[in-house]
Parts: C-alpha cells; sequence; structure tokens
C-alpha cells in the first residue's frame, strides 16, 4: 500500500503558522539593525520628519565620514577611528596572551599533579561570578604604583585577569576530555612539561583556540567598562569613545552620526560572528559548563 | 580531576613546572579575586571617602547605604529588573530554539538571525534601544506618522517604566545566547521518545509542555546561571541607554558603586554597596547551581 504523502507545507495551518511566526520573529530581530542601518544613510533635515522606518529618499554616507572622521567623541573631534585602532591593539594581546595562559592552566590543571591547583582553580570559578565593580577600586589600587593604570598593558593585564576564569575552564575541560593515553605516552618517551604541551596537546587544540580566540576578541571587544577605567586617555576603547560621541555631545543631536558611530563599533563583532558562524555557538556551549 | 602525575618519582626531583606554569592563576585568584574582595570589605568597614583609611567604624557604612534613598532605589529597581530579564529571556529564547528547531530548512538562517544581538556589545545595544524609543523621533512618532496619533511609547522617558525599557533591550540582546543553549539541549534529547509520543497522538504543544520542558532542566539552569549573573553586573546598558536617569529612576546598585568609587569619591560606602552585591550575587547564584547540579544528575 503507497504510503499517504505528506502535506505540502502551504497547506498545513500549523507549519504555516509556525513559519509566519518565524518570519516575524525574525522580522522583530532585525528590526534594530535595520532602523540603524536606513538612520546612519539618512540626512538629519529628512530624520527629523520622525519617519523611523521608511527608507532613505535621499541616500548619504555623510553620517559615516563624520562618525569615522570628525565627531566629537568628548574633548576632541576627531571621530571613532583613534577608538577603533586603540581596540584593535587591546584585543590582539589581549587574545593571544589570555588563550595561551588559559590553555596552560587547563593543561597543568588537567594532567599534572600540583599542589594546590584544585582550590585555586575552585577560587577562580567563584571569582567568575563576582561583579568586576567589586573588584575594581584594590585593581586599581594594586596596579597604580605599577604605573599600569591607564596604560596599554594595564588594560591588557585587566582583560587577561578577568577572563582567566572562563578561559582555563574550557581548556581544563578541553583537556580532560582528550585520551589520557597520548599523554602517558609522551611521558614514557621522557618529553617534559613544556614539550608534551607545545609539540603534542597544542596541535590537538586548534579547534578549541579558535573558539577561545573566538569568544575572547569578542568579549574584549564589546568591554566598556575595563576600558573605561584603566585603559586612559590615550587607549580609550572604540566603547568608550562611541559611547561619549552619542551621550556628552553638546549641541544638536546628529542621529545619523550616532547610528553609523554604532554600526561601525559594531561591525567587527558582526564581522566576527557571520564569519566563524558555528564556532561562535560553540564558544557558548563551552563557556556554558560551568558551575 | 587531579590525577596522579605520571612519574611522581621525576616530578619531586625536578621543581615541578606545572607549579610554575600556573603562578598566573594562583596570583590571579588570591590576589586578585580574593584578596580585592577582603580588601574590598576592610575598606567598606572604614571611614575612607577618596583615600583609603586605616580606622574602623563597624557597619557604620552599611547603616548610611541602607539609609541611601539612591542605594535603596538601585536595589529595587534590580529586583523589579532581575526576574523579568530572566524570564522573558528563558520564555522568547524557548520559543526561538522550538521554531528553529521546528524550521528544517531555514533553521540555519532564523539561528543566525536571533543569535546576532548577542555579538553586540551592551553599549551598542543601548545606543540603538534608546534610539528606537526616543519619544519624539522614535518609534512612537513613526506609529503617529502612520495615523495613530493616540499612541503611546514614551517609557524611555516615563519614571515608572524606564527600567522597563532596559528589559526589552537586554532581552533582545540576550535571547539569542539562551536559544542557543537550549537548543543544544533540544539536540540532545532522544527522537524516539518525541517520536512515541507523536505516535500516541499527543499534540504538539502538549509534547513540549510536558516532555520537553521538564527534560530541558539543565539547559533551563545553565542559561539562567548566565542571566542572572549578567544582571547582577547591569551597568553598560544603563549608561548607553538612559545614564541611570530620567532623575534616578533607573540607577542600578553596579552604577552606584562606580559613581561613588570614581565621582563622588566615596569609597567606603561603594564598597559596602560593592559587599552587598557580592553577598546577593552569592544567594541568588547557590541555589541556582544547587537545582542545576540536581538537574544534571536527574537527566543521568
Amino acid at each position: 500500500m503507497k504510503a499517504a504523502r505528506p502535506p505540502r507545507w502551504y497547506a498545513d495551518p500549523a507549519r504555516l503558522g509556525l513559519a509566519a511566526l518565524a518570519v516575524s520573529a525574525a522580522a522583530f530581530f532585525l528590526l534594530p539593525l535595520y532602523v540603524m542601518a536606513i538612520t546612519s544613510l539618512k540626512p538629519m533635515e529628512e530624520i527629523r520628519l520622525g519617519h523611523l522606518f521608511s527608507w532613505p529618499t535621499q541616500l548619504t554616507l555623510d553620517a559615516w565620514h563624520a562618525a569615522w572622521i570628525s565627531a566629537c567623541t568628548g574633548v576632541a573631534c576627531d571621530g571613532v577611528r583613534g577608538g577603533f585602532w586603540n581596540s584593535v591593539s587591546i584585543v590582539l594581546p589581549s587574545t593571544l596572551i589570555a588563550i595561551t595562559l588559559g590553555a596552560l592552566n587547563g593543561y597543568a590543571l588537567a594532567y599534572w599533579r600540583a599542589r594546590g591547583a584544585a582550590l585555586l582553580f575552585g577560587l577562580l570559578m567563584i571569582g567568575a561570578f563576582i561583579p568586576v565593580q567589586v573588584l575594581m577600586f584594590p585593581l586599581v589600587r594594586m596596579l597604580g604604583p605599577l604605573h599600569l593604570v591607564g596604560s596599554l598593558a594595564g588594560i591588557v593585564l585587566v582583560h587577561v585577569i578577568f577572563s582567566m576564569p572562563i578561559m582555563t575552564l574550557i581548556f581544563r575541560n578541553h583537556f580532560a576530555a582528550l585520551p589520557r593515553e597520548l599523554f602517558l605516552a609522551a611521558r614514557l618517551d621522557g618529553a617534559g612539561f613544556l614539550r608534551i604541551f607545545v609539540l603534542l596537546m597544542l596541535p590537538l587544540s586548534v579547534p578549541m583556540l579558535v573558539v577561545a580566540a573566538i569568544m575572547q576578541a569578542t568579549g574584549v571587544w564589546n568591554d566598556y567598562i575595563l576600558g573605561l577605567v584603566f585603559a586612559g586617555r590615550e587607549h580609550l576603547p572604540m566603547t568608550v569613545q562611541l559611547n561619549n560621541l552619542v551621550n556628552t555631545t553638546t549641541g544638536t543631536k546628529l542621529y545619523n552620526v550616532d547610528m553609523a558611530a554604532t554600526l561601525l563599533t559594531s561591525l567587527v563583532p558582526l564581522a566576527i560572528y557571520v564569519i566563524s558562524g558555528r564556532w561562535f555557538v560553540r564558544g557558548i556551549a563551552a563557556g556554558a559548563v560551568r558551575g | 580531576m587531579n590525577k596522579p602525575a605520571a612519574s611522581p618519582a621525576a616530578a619531586r626531583r625536578a621543581p615541578n613546572p606545572a607549579h610554575l606554569a600556573l603562578l598566573p592563576m594562583a596570583l590571579t585568584a588570591l590576589v586578585v579575586y580574593l584578596g580585592s574582595m577582603l580588601w574590598s570589605l576592610r575598606i567598606s568597614m572604614s571611614s575612607s571617602r577618596s583615600l583609603p583609611m586605616q580606622d574602623f567604624v563597624g557597619l557604620a557604612q552599611y547603616q548610611r547605604l541602607f539609609a541611601n534613598e539612591r542605594w535603596l532605589h538601585s536595589l529595587h529597581n534590580l529586583a523589579l529588573y532581575t526576574p523579568l530579564f530572566i524570564a522573558a529571556s528563558l520564555v522568547v529564547g524557548f520559543l526561538l530554539a522550538v521554531l528553529v528547531d521546528r524550521q528544517a530548512r531555514a533553521g540555519g538562517l532564523l539561528r543566525a538571525v536571533f543569535l546576532y544581538p548577542y555579538a553586540l556589545s551592551f553599549i551598542a545595544t543601548g545606543l540603538i534601544w534608546q534610539w528606537l524609543l526616543n519619544p519624539e523621533l522614535g518609534i512612537q512618532q513613526a506609529v503617529h506618522g502612520w495615523g495613530f496619533a493616540g499612541f503611546r511609547f514614551d517609557w524611555l522617558v516615563d519614571q515608572d517604566r524606564v527600567i522597563y525599557t532596559l528589559v526589552i533591550a537586554t532581552v533582545w540582546q540576550g535571547a539569542g545566547l539562551v536559544m542557543a543553549i537550549l537548543l543544544a539541549g533540544l539536540r540532545a534529547i532522544d527522537a524516539d521518545i518525541l517520536r512515541a509520543a507523536r505516535l500516541d497522538g499527543v499534540p504538539a504543544w502538549r509534547i513540549h509542555v510536558s516532555i520537553v520542558i521538564p527534560m530541558l532542566g539543565f539547559s533551563f539552569a545553565t542559561a539562567a546561571l548566565l542571566l542572572l549573573t549578567a544582571a547582577v553586573k547591569l551597568y553598560d546598558a544603563v549608561i548607553a541607554m538612559t545614564q541611570g536617569g530620567p532623575g534616578t529612576a533607573s540607577e542600578v546598585p553596579a552604577k552606584f558603586i562606580m559613581d561613588h568609587l570614581f565621582g563622588r569619591a566615596n569609597i567606603a560606602l561603594a564598597s559596602a554597596g560593592a559587599t552587598i552585591m557580592v553577598l546577593t550575587a552569592v544567594a541568588l547564584l547557590a541555589p541556582l547551581l544547587y537545582a542545576r547540579r540536581r538537574a544534571l544528575r536527574a537527566s543521568r
């Protein structure tokens, strides 16, 4: 007997309803991005008409130009481009150092006996739940005498410190899941701590290193509060400049410039997100297995 | 976790390289996390203003803190925000996960659309929604333009409703995270159980309510844990979206602490607030961590 053919999706009201729901949900999530984009492309005269959702009658890139080159971010009026490069110079070392240390910690914790390591790791995991504001002042007082507050080295160090719990955790879980025989065989061959780490463990961890790098780069780029306190005037990250641009400008508000600057600041994490795709989701999964 | 090293004899001879490797972690855990916490606690029991003082005033700062209108208002706001944010994120995130799961063809694309706000900073999120909710030129005005002159959506400048705008913006940003976590949980559910239920003629909504949601206990607890941690830290989004206003209507504890540390130079009061914040976080997180452990055990 021939099986009844399942109804076409458009003939099935339940599936049709679900599809409609999916489309409206997608529209709701995309709407802010759409409004941001079209606002950044409108001249101010058109924005003042109050048609938030309508396509620009007059497309212009002036706001993008101003946001990048000449908008005021506090005292200085040279756009957010300085912040862009500051953020790049903060993100690169913060990511490299944080994932190296995280991998090293995870490897040492998973394979080597070290006295008190379990206790320290537990402490670090509790630290992951402590709001940064709580540690802010003591950290400023500790780093101040070392001339690390208001410097590139200082902000990088602070990022490495605050990402250490999560980086250590994901690498410890990663290494603990590898077959232990690999490690034991290398030990029998006489390889030591660093040799095993560099020649055996790191090559086995390339996917995890990529996932960790994606997480860390996105997190550091999107940071505001640490940059505000520790980066200093010379190295203010793009998020801080963006907030200054939008929230502390005197005179008329230029909403198109605001939105262009917001988009510019979001381009890097959005690019990471779009390019990395499934890897980004893997990072969420790896970061979620805490506690 | 700490299995015996391959060769204890060799480890005893040379200085343990693992100790050396774990030194940065030890310093971070002991000096930064533990040390800062204790230091913060100590300062909160002194009369420090802009510089740390060595005197001891007991719990006087805590008394001042809980007599402080702005602090009480901040706590009240957080108490209102946190359950709303977590509940809304979980509900929306679950619905999104089901939607993505049921769309065989467009699932990947939908997932990407629902998750992209999570890649954005809280600053960008706050600024986007500040613009959308701008009462003069934002959504309210656009709807007026469509002929609904009586339409009101000015929560951003409404002292009693501004906190809900923070919920809207942060749920938009974080619901995708919940979706991603729940999707992983959904995919791990044995398809045979669902198929059997469907063959028995159980309607789809009933399958989700009675079978899927209970089986996702661990995923829900994990998501709630991440959301709760984020809620207690709530700061950037407030700075970008409302700066605590209008007036002090959207002040939150994290902002109170930052303002008193750096703006108002009252570090003892700020540290007392910080201690309360940690205690609150612990009190809320501990039962959640416990529930999550139990859910994990139940699912095994």
